[in-house]
């Protein structure tokens, strides 16, 4: 097991060179000086210009930029943003929690209800039930999520009025952040009514980001309990005269379940993906929004440095996910 | 250990909240996050409504949804007769906010003037520098290097700021944002620690509300300050709610979750406007959206010419279809709103058959040139693309073929300052400090070719018409000047004025005495809120 995790770690250093190669090389490439956005209307003297230039080592030839980038992000420096002056490291600790926060949920959401489904699908294939079902995930799976979240927001939040619009938590609770999760501190401060109002927040964001991941479990775990039910072994199962829901529960779910936890490992990556539409939308103080934000003022450092630390997250989960799946399925160890 | 010390914070803010709570709160949907808390350096609108209006003041400030300038820490000021020394005299008694990370020893006075100035100004200053890749660049764009010569604290409650040639707009100047007076006994307290950094990020000012809590991108708290000079607030508490995305800052105004907001989306207004709780209040922007032809390429190079395209183009469609109901036809380059208009000046005709023969008049067939289009929106001018396929097509009409080009937004400006830029360049301007200074000299004097005058434009007599006003203190004088400039201007037709966009600020009813500013800032001093 330990050898397996080795061999995984070693992959990730040659991603991450690759990764932080695309990262900043892509940056360069778009149109627009980082300079002169931050300037803003007057513009800058040509005198300053250059100075600046120099400060930022905009002026040295590009590998080298990149080499001295490389250089401080193994020490851990990940860079200052040009617009607010701060660590790049630290505006990403400030806003991750939320991020994950939201995924966490969201993904909650999608396994709670899409696994269900797909199962109950499966097994009355054919029925209006699995047609019905499979009908709404194909649906879920090509819904535009800004266009969706508007729609809840202006049904549940500006029509029924059940929902809070945007937001993290009601502005009428005021509570420094101790990890960054609002449902974790708000419980820490022992605030109860602080709790239920972040837990409302979530629920449109999550809905939103967990649309398409629950349509995608939703239908892989279909398929796969298809192919797992009309198995040697499950009708053994059932020809031993065992329960409907002990063959399904017990013999078929477990192996069906291999395919479905490789999606949901490659759904984190969607989701962070999803996360900055709805992050926008929802004003869900992230990463996704802050990227978004920094990509329109062309700084630079931020998205370089985003982009990289997103991308090991990503990496980590997908280890994590790798190693899940040695854990299920003790075949994969030994390949 | 830290999680402990957090939780014993934290629950001593929760305390202090639970108490605050009772208060009167103000909240306002704010359109973007502060950069950060130290208006010197900052550019944006909403950086200033988080800091300079909240947190600061200026020696002079600008009256309450007016572009005049009123007295504020300084109670009057002297203009020697040479226009070379501007004397101030300072309000005596203005407390400095006393906050968990600083509590001032002293009032408010002169050493505080200077340091704010020179800090921006001074590149021996540790404070320079004090963020990595700063600029000064409202200091710099204001050309204050280039007027001041020095500023002296001639004793405790006076300030003299001496000038290297006599300038009209500088009383103007001081009164905007990067103006704001910082404390100095802060800063010398943050270099002792050697924290300079927190300088901008936890602020100290005399303004009207202070600072207590900033969320990265969610929310920022104030509280108003109890011995403010001018007395405390109406409201306890204001609390900035960042939300970006204006469909949902409606949608939350509507909810009830914020009191007031900014910028709605066009497709909103109707919508807010029909509410029973809600009040859209709506006023002229100080701004000009404008289309600038090079002024040295042929056939640009032939006033006829410039004005057959004018006349070319039908405005009012385009206001009409563009700025849809949020938009004004500008026959000068100056908003109404602001003195020294001109009035007199005509309309610009929309006659496409005269346009027709003065191209033939000035032996043009067959034109095909550039067109330039913004890639963004902006108030005064919210969809440049759509405003060029109206003027293509126009255009089209007398037998000229434009082709539209864009790019990047920052890469957009600089290649539209090349002297040998081809096309006509859509643009635009939002006034720093209503003087016409600030939009003439800015946008049309000599010493802008290659920086903003986008028209490479320099007219002998209008260029001595505005540097005249420039050191003219005599209002009068300066409007009699600058209404003779409009003329040349539209005589000349450097450039198509196109229009003035309006600007709506929708909130609930119970939001009392809010003052739409001109200058399109966000200021809640003096607002209260009905309970």
């Amino acid at each position: 097991m330990l050898n397996f995790i080795l061999r995984r770690l070693a992959l990730i250093v040659p991603t991450v060179i690759g990764i932080s190669l695309c990262a900043f090389f892509f940056v360069r490439v778009l149109p627009g000086d980082p300079i002169l956005a931050m300037a803003g209307q007057h513009g800058v003297t040509p005198e300053r210009y250059e100075i600046l230039r120099e400060q930022f080592g905009y002026n040295l030839p590009i590998w080298q930029q990149y080499l001295d980038y490389l250089g401080n992000v193994l020490q851990g420096n990940f860079g200052v943003s040009l617009s607010t002056k701060r660590p790049v490291l630290t505006e990403f600790m400030a806003l991750f929690p939320a991020t994950i926060e939201l995924a966490l949920v969201a993904m909650l959401f999608a396994v709670a209800v899409g696994i269900p489904a797909g199962i109950f699908a499966a097994v009355k294939r054919g029925s209006w039930f699995d047609q019905f079902t499979m009908g709404v995930a194909l649906t879920g799976y090509s819904m535009p999520i800004f266009w969706w979240g508007l729609l809840l927001i202006i049904f549940f939040s500006g029509y029924l009025g059940w929902t809070p619009v945007s937001g993290r938590i009601s502005l009428t609770f005021f509570l420094r952040p101790i990890t960054g999760f609002m449902l974790v501190d708000t419980l820490l401060y022992g605030n109860w009514p602080a709790f239920v109002s972040a837990l409302r927040h979530l629920i449109l964001p999550a809905i939103v980001l967990g649309t398409i991941p629950l349509a995608v479990i939703a239908r892989q775990t279909r398929s796969a309990m298809l192919e797992v039910l009309g198995e040697d072994y499950v009708r053994t199962a059932r020809a031993k005269g065992l329960s409907p829901r002990r063959v399904v529960n017990v013999h078929a779910l477990r192996n069906a379940l291999i395919p479905v936890v490789t999606t949901i490992g490659l759904q984190v990556g969607l989701l962070l993906g999803g996360a900055i539409l709805t992050e926008t939308i929802f004003s869900w103080p992230g990463i996704g929004k802050w990227m978004i934000d920094s990509i329109s003022k062309r700084d630079y450092v931020v998205v370089q440095s985003g982009l990289l630390l997103i991308a090991l997250i990503v990496m980590a989960v997908n280890l994590l996910v790798d190693v899940l799946y040695a854990v299920i399925n003790p075949r994969i160890r030994v390949k | 250990m830290k999680l402990m010390k957090s939780l014993f914070a934290a629950t001593a803010i929760v305390a202090l909240a639970a108490g605050a709570a009772q208060g009167k709160q103000l909240v306002y949907c704010s359109e973007a996050s502060p950069a950060h808390f130290d208006p010197g350096p900052l550019t944006g609108g909403n950086d200033f409504d988080a800091t300079s209006h909240a947190i600061y003041n200026r020696l002079v400030e600008f009256v309450p949804g007016g572009t005049e300038v009123a007295p504020a820490l300084a109670e009057s000021w002297e203009i020697s007769e040479d226009g070379l020394e501007i004397t101030f005299k300072l309000r005596p008694g203005v407390k400095w906010h006393t906050t968990p990370y600083f509590t001032p020893t002293r009032d408010f006075n002169a050493e505080d003037v200077v340091f704010s100035f020179e800090r921006q100004w001074k590149e021996d200053s540790v404070w320079y520098n004090y963020l990595e890749g700063m600029t000064w660049d409202y200091f710099q764009g204001m050309d204050m290097p280039k007027y001041l010569k020095e500023i002296v604290a001639v004793d405790d409650l006076t300030v003299k700021f001496v000038l290297t040639e006599p300038n009209a707009p500088m009383i103007a100047n001081l009164a905007m944002d990067f103006a704001s007076i910082v404390s100095k006994e802060y800063a010398d307290k943050l270099e002792a620690d050697g924290n300079l950094a927190a300088f901008s990020t936890q602020p100290v000012g005399t303004g009207p509300f202070m600072f207590v809590d900033y969320q990265l991108d969610t929310v920022i708290r104030y509280q108003a300050f109890a011995d403010y000079w001018d007395g405390k607030q109406p409201i306890d508490d204001l609390v900035f709610a960042i939300t970006t995305d204006p469909s949902v800052r409606a949608q939350r105004l509507l909810a009830g979750e914020c009191d007031i907001m900014p910028y709605p989306a066009p497709a909103d207004i109707a919508q807010l406007q029909n509410d029973p709780n809600l009040t859209v209040m709506e006023q002229e922007g100080l701004n000009i959206g404008y289309m600038s032809y090079n002024v040295t390429e042929p056939p640009f190079d032939n006033v006829n010419v410039r004005k057959a395209l004018t006349m070319a183009i039908d405005k009012a469609a385009i206001i009409e279809a563009v700025y849809q109901g949020a938009g004004q036809d500008a026959k000068n380059l100056i908003p109404p709103t602001m003195w020294s208009y001109n009035d007199a000046i005509p309309a610009d005709e929309y006659n496409p058959e005269e346009a027709k023969r003065l191209l033939e008049e000035a032996g043009v067939t067959d034109l095909t040139t550039d067109l330039w289009a913004m890639p963004v929106s902006r108030p005064y001018n919210p969809n440049a693309q759509r405003v060029a396929e109206l003027i293509q097509s126009d255009w089209a009409a007398v037998g000229v073929n434009a082709n539209i080009v864009s790019y990047e937004w920052t890469e957009y400006r600089e290649r539209g300052k090349q002297e040998d830029r081809k096309g006509p360049f859509q643009i635009g301007w939002t006034g720093d400090n209503g003087d016409p200074d600030n939009f003439f000299a800015t946008l049309f004097s000599c010493s802008a070719i290659g920086v903003s005058n986008y028209s490479m434009w320099c007219n002998d007599e209008f260029e001595a018409l505005i540097q005249e006003a420039k050191t003219t203190s005599d209002q009068e004088k300066r409007a009699e000047l600058y209404t003779k400039a409009q003329e040349i201007f539209k005589a000349e037709e450097p450039a198509m004025t196109l229009a003035h966009s309006r600007v709506f600020m929708p909130m609930k009813k119970t939001v009392l005495n809010y003052k739409m500013s001109p200058l399109g800032n966000h200021s809640f001093k003096g607002v209260d809120i009905q309970e």
